[in-house]
């Protein structure tokens, strides 16, 4: 760290010329190259360090945890992180950086030394917070790592995000103790997020993630009234663990309406900002959500933009006024990006649905319902092969939806798929999320339906809202998925049940996974509600997004 | 708050008059501990920090007094106190505190012994977003002989019968015997909508229900309702499949509700609408989840209203309301809770012979050469020499004078066994008095003014 000091120096004495350079470059929007980039943070750990000197000890401990990570982000140069961390971080961090340095030349009073202090904690907060939205979609979508623990500092090897890191004991130690640390202020040590234990033997390849058993809820190790978590958080986690709410939209949809409940019912404690301390009480919630069933890509955007709206509420607001807006933008969220999009979505897609024609869907795609019934609506001919797999068989839900309408239907498991494939002429697919390279994450057996449709030479359409678009990367299904209840594969038929005492037999492991990963070069068309865009325009839509922003 | 705790307690003990018409059936003591203990055992264990307790005059003066419930009972009990004689069912009393109900609330009765996980309950409750979710254990034979109890063991009391879906945690149906006097009749929609259910017969409701605020409300207005179990459990069941409740009242709520006002109707119905309503039908419109197959419906058949059941198959769920009910809980309950079989307090002879599941209370003494054995001993209570007591019951302040023999009996409180007296299977009533070598069994021994009560 000495050595970084010295030669930043350099760029100190030359600073005031670029860092307007910079400042201006921001304020006009443009994007800053990386140099730029490593500079800007290089000062702000200098100009930390300098006003270090001057401050007292336990503002220090929480800075130099701040530096690390922020230089140890910058050292591993994926192409993900800085598109995340450049918006939401450089914006608030440089603009005050530069407004307090002046300050810190000079000898101050106390009080202007507090505002400093104050200045730095804002800062420090946003930091936080754009480092934990940036967690929540990338890599690290699991237990919401606020800040890159102070054993990343070294390695510029981008490690494994730590939640995917199940079978190694000292991560799981720690993530115990984040989940001590992240309890609700008023309440005692005595009471914490429990944690989950995991169930039954794994299959070694995916022995790094979760693997639940649907008998024994977290709810088991909580209080029954609830206290330190919201009752509706309770409920909505007791709601996934059970696959009662399923489905990428609809777990986004009743999350927003949850909180909606929690901000209804959140008071401001005394002497704290509502801006800073709602966005904490939410962290153990999501905590929670996240120990019941895994967060969605789409669940992570819409916590980020939820995070995001909080922290911008200025602090001269009152309460109810801010309750008010944050309530407001749930409702647009929702209305701009799940409704809307879904209609918009209908509209493209109606255009590419021709009379005469066999469309083949798999499982049960909110989305993709929606537009055959837009469709069918319009009165466009058209029937649908319904494809099903084990064990949710979530598509005799797909089929009762269709055939209800009234449209024509044929129902098949996955092993005929190829077998149906001559008769179809195009196949509908919904997603759970885009990912950044152009890969298509869906139920398990998606890329399955892709591979034979491409062989078959049948145009293969998936259709995705915007704000499932997540920066992750991942060209296979192993390094990140959800592993399901493997007692879910048990069935019992003509009154025998084969595997039910398969924990017995010591080579045997149920494997129940839940999600895949599709290759871009399987998938024909992305219809979006910003419109219709190939698989390799996913990067390009999240740009213009993050500037949006 | 989730859910806030409501004991009742003010019941009479009407099936065992002989135990209580001196002592409240909520005192009872069951394993040297009173019987309302148990429930706020539970609760307390579960998590719950407060608890409203609706009880008589009598039973706060006692409870202010017992030791257990000073030192043991660590939540705050928040105690309402009703009139005894007054004919006030379990649903008026919860009338009675609606002004302090502010949350969905969580009803036990104070004669309930039990070590559900009552998150199994709770959690259908919350899951299904459901108005109402209660507990029932399979009935448990009761091995021991009932004193008093003169010739064959009567036939079971009018039983329950409870509909249950395939799932077996819908509740579809539920009625009692005394109902159905033409026989048991299910309406279609019923089997239209679920087309295989499940009757049981075997059950013992625990009186625990988790019941919404909405509920409490309908009760307010709705003063005809008196009873939770015997008449506002099975309107709720009926009520899941009437057809003004599947009808979809969103939008006209509002409407609805000025309406009703004007009309000023009886007929209150039970508005189970929240708020942001439209968002919930929305994730439940996009989730790709259904409760049931077979049919063109959506999940739930689009009804609001549901009631729930959770059936525990093991582990001990008692209801004392009758001797047998009490017998087998004071045998069982102290196993359950791992009581020290001897309090500090008591003076035990060194030549006493005591089986290791006996329980004897506080500041008893035990003088030489007695013999207990399966029995339990109730606080202050002398016991001489020479006495054998076995399978027995013995209450507070009791005196056993010399060479008694006690076996399968019940003491109450305050009763002086007279030397060399012979008791088997007897009751013996509270205060009173056997002269000595008295031989008495299976007779129920009480005071006059007793009798006259019947």
């Amino acid at each position: 760290t000495d050595v970084i000091i010295e030669s930043s120096v350099g760029y100190f004495t030359e600073g005031p010329e670029r860092k307007d350079d910079i400042v201006k470059a921001k304020q006009e929007g443009k994007e800053l190259t990386k140099e730029e980039k490593q500079r800007l943070r290089k000062e702000k750990k200098q100009q930390k360090k300098s006003k270090e000197k001057k401050d007292d000890k336990p503002s220090r401990d929480s800075e130099k945890e701040k530096k690390p990570a922020s230089a140890a982000s910058p050292a591993p140069q994926t192409p993900t992180q800085p598109p995340a961390q450049k918006a939401p971080s450089a914006a608030p961090a440089p603009v005050p950086v530069p407004a307090s340095e002046t300050p810190s030349a000079a000898d101050k009073p106390a009080k202007s030394k507090a505002e400093l202090k104050a200045e730095r904690r804002a800062r420090q907060e946003a930091e936080r917070a754009s480092k934990g939205k940036k967690g929540d979609v990338g890599p690290q979508a699991a237990p919401g790592k606020p800040k890159a623990p102070p054993s990343e500092l070294q390695p510029v090897v981008k490690r494994l995000p730590e939640h995917v890191q199940v079978d190694n004991p000292e991560v799981l130690k720690k993530l115990a103790k984040k989940l001590e640390r992240q309890q609700t202020p008023e309440y005692n040590a005595a009471t914490k997020i429990p944690l989950r234990s995991d169930y039954g033997y794994k299959v070694s390849l995916f022995s790094h993630l979760h693997q639940y058993s649907r008998k024994a809820p977290l709810t088991q190790q909580l209080g029954i009234p609830s206290t330190v978590i919201h009752p509706a958080i309770v409920r909505l986690g007791l709601q996934y663990s059970q696959g009662i709410v399923a489905g990428s939209n609809a777990r986004s949809v009743a999350l927003l309406h949850a909180f909606k409940q929690v901000i209804r019912d959140y008071t401001t404690p005394p002497n704290e900002e509502l801006s800073r301390d709602l966005v904490n009480r939410l962290k153990p919630y999501i905590s929670f959500l996240n120990q019941c069933r895994p967060l969605s890509a789409s669940m992570g955007n819409a916590i980020k933009y939820i995070k995001k709206e909080i922290s911008n509420i200025p602090s001269q607001c009152k309460e109810e006024e801010a309750k008010r807006k944050l309530l407001n933008c749930i409702d647009c969220y929702i209305n701009e990006k799940i409704v809307l999009a879904a209609k918009a979505i209908a509209k493209y897609s109606i255009e590419k649905i021709s009379d005469g024609d066999v469309i083949l869907v798999y499982g049960c795609s909110s989305l993709v319902n929606h537009i055959l019934c837009e469709a069918f609506e319009k009165n466009r001919k058209f029937r649908v092969i319904v494809v099903d797999s084990r064990p949710r068989l979530e598509g005799r839900e797909a089929l009762r939806r269709l055939v209800q309408k009234g449209i024509n239907c044929t129902y098949v498991l996955i092993s005929a798929v190829s077998y149906i494939l001559p008769e179809v002429s195009k196949v509908f697919l919904g997603a759970h999320a885009l990912l950044a390279n152009g890969y298509v994450m869906s139920r398990v057996g998606t890329s399955q339906i892709a591979l034979v449709a491409k062989a078959f030479n049948v145009p293969v359409l998936v259709c995705c809202e915007t704000y499932k678009f997540c920066e992750r990367v991942q060209t296979d299904s192993f390094v990140s998925n959800e592993l399901d209840d493997p007692d879910d594969l048990i069935v019992t038929r003509t009154g025998t049940t084969q595997l039910e005492h398969w924990q017995e037999v010591p080579s045997l492991g149920l494997l129940n996974l839940v999600y895949d990963v599709t290759p871009p070069d399987f998938v024909d068309l992305v219809i979006t509600d910003l419109g219709m865009i190939p698989c390799t325009s996913v990067p390009v839509v999240l740009r213009v997004k993050n500037v949006d922003q | 708050m989730e859910l806030q705790a409501v004991l009742m307690a003010a019941g009479g003990g009407s099936r065992m008059t002989d135990l209580t018409y001196n002592t409240p059936k909520a005192m009872l003591p069951v394993g040297n501990k009173p019987l309302m203990w148990y429930p706020l055992n539970l609760l307390e264990r579960m998590g719950f920090e407060e608890v409203i307790v609706i009880t008589t005059k009598e039973v706060q003066k006692m409870m202010s007094t017992d030791p257990k419930m000073k030192l043991d009972v660590k939540m705050k009990l928040d105690v309402v106190c009703i009139q005894e004689d007054g004919d006030m069912g379990t649903a008026d009393a919860l009338r009675h505190i609606q002004q302090k109900i502010k949350t969905d609330i969580l009803v036990v009765s104070c004669d309930l012994i039990t070590d559900v996980a009552l998150h199994e309950v709770v959690d259908l409750f919350r899951a299904h977003n459901a108005t109402l979710a209660m507990l029932m254990s399979k009935a448990h034979e009761f091995t021991e002989t009932v004193p008093g109890q003169k010739g064959k063991k009567k036939t079971a009391e009018q039983r329950d019968f409870v509909g249950v879906d395939q799932s077996g945690k819908r509740l579809l149906f539920m009625a009692n015997e005394a109902d159905l006097e033409d026989g048991l009749s299910i309406r279609k929609s019923i089997m239209r909508k679920h087309p295989r259910m499940h009757i049981k017969t075997g059950l013992v409701d625990a009186h625990l229900y988790c019941l919404k605020k909405a509920v409490v409300d309908f009760l307010a207005d709705n003063k005809s309702i008196s009873s939770i179990r015997g008449e506002l459990v099975p309107y709720l069941v009926r009520k899941q499949f009437s057809k003004t409740t599947n009808c979809p009242k969103i939008k006209d709520d509002a409407e609805d509700q000025n309406q009703k006002k004007n009309d000023g109707s009886t007929n209150h119905e039970l508005l189970i609408s929240s708020r942001d309503e439209p968002l919930l039908q929305l994730a439940q419109d996009r989730s790709c989840w259904n409760d049931h197959r077979g049919d063109m419906s959506e999940a739930y058949h689009g009804g609001k209203l549901r009631c729930y059941v959770h059936i525990m198959d093991e582990g001990p769920c008692y209801r004392v309301n009758t001797l047998a009910a009490y017998i087998e809980a004071n045998r069982l309950a102290p196993k359950l809770f791992e009581e020290v079989p001897v309090h500090p307090s008591a003076v035990i002879s060194e030549r006493c012979q005591m089986g290791s599941d006996s329980y004897i209370g506080a500041m008893c003494q035990i003088a030489d050469k007695t013999s207990i054995k399966r029995s339990t001993i109730g606080n202050s209570t002398t016991v001489k020499e020479k006495v054998k007591v076995a399978n027995s019951i013995i209450m507070h302040g009791v005196t056993i004078e010399e060479g008694c023999n006690i076996q399968g009996s019940v003491i109450c409180s305050n009763a002086v066994i007279g030397r060399g007296a012979d008791l088997k299977y007897c009751l013996v009533g509270n205060g009173q008095q056997i002269e000595p070598e008295a031989e008495r069994t299976n007779e129920v021994i009480v005071g006059a003014d007793q009798l006259m009560e019947i």
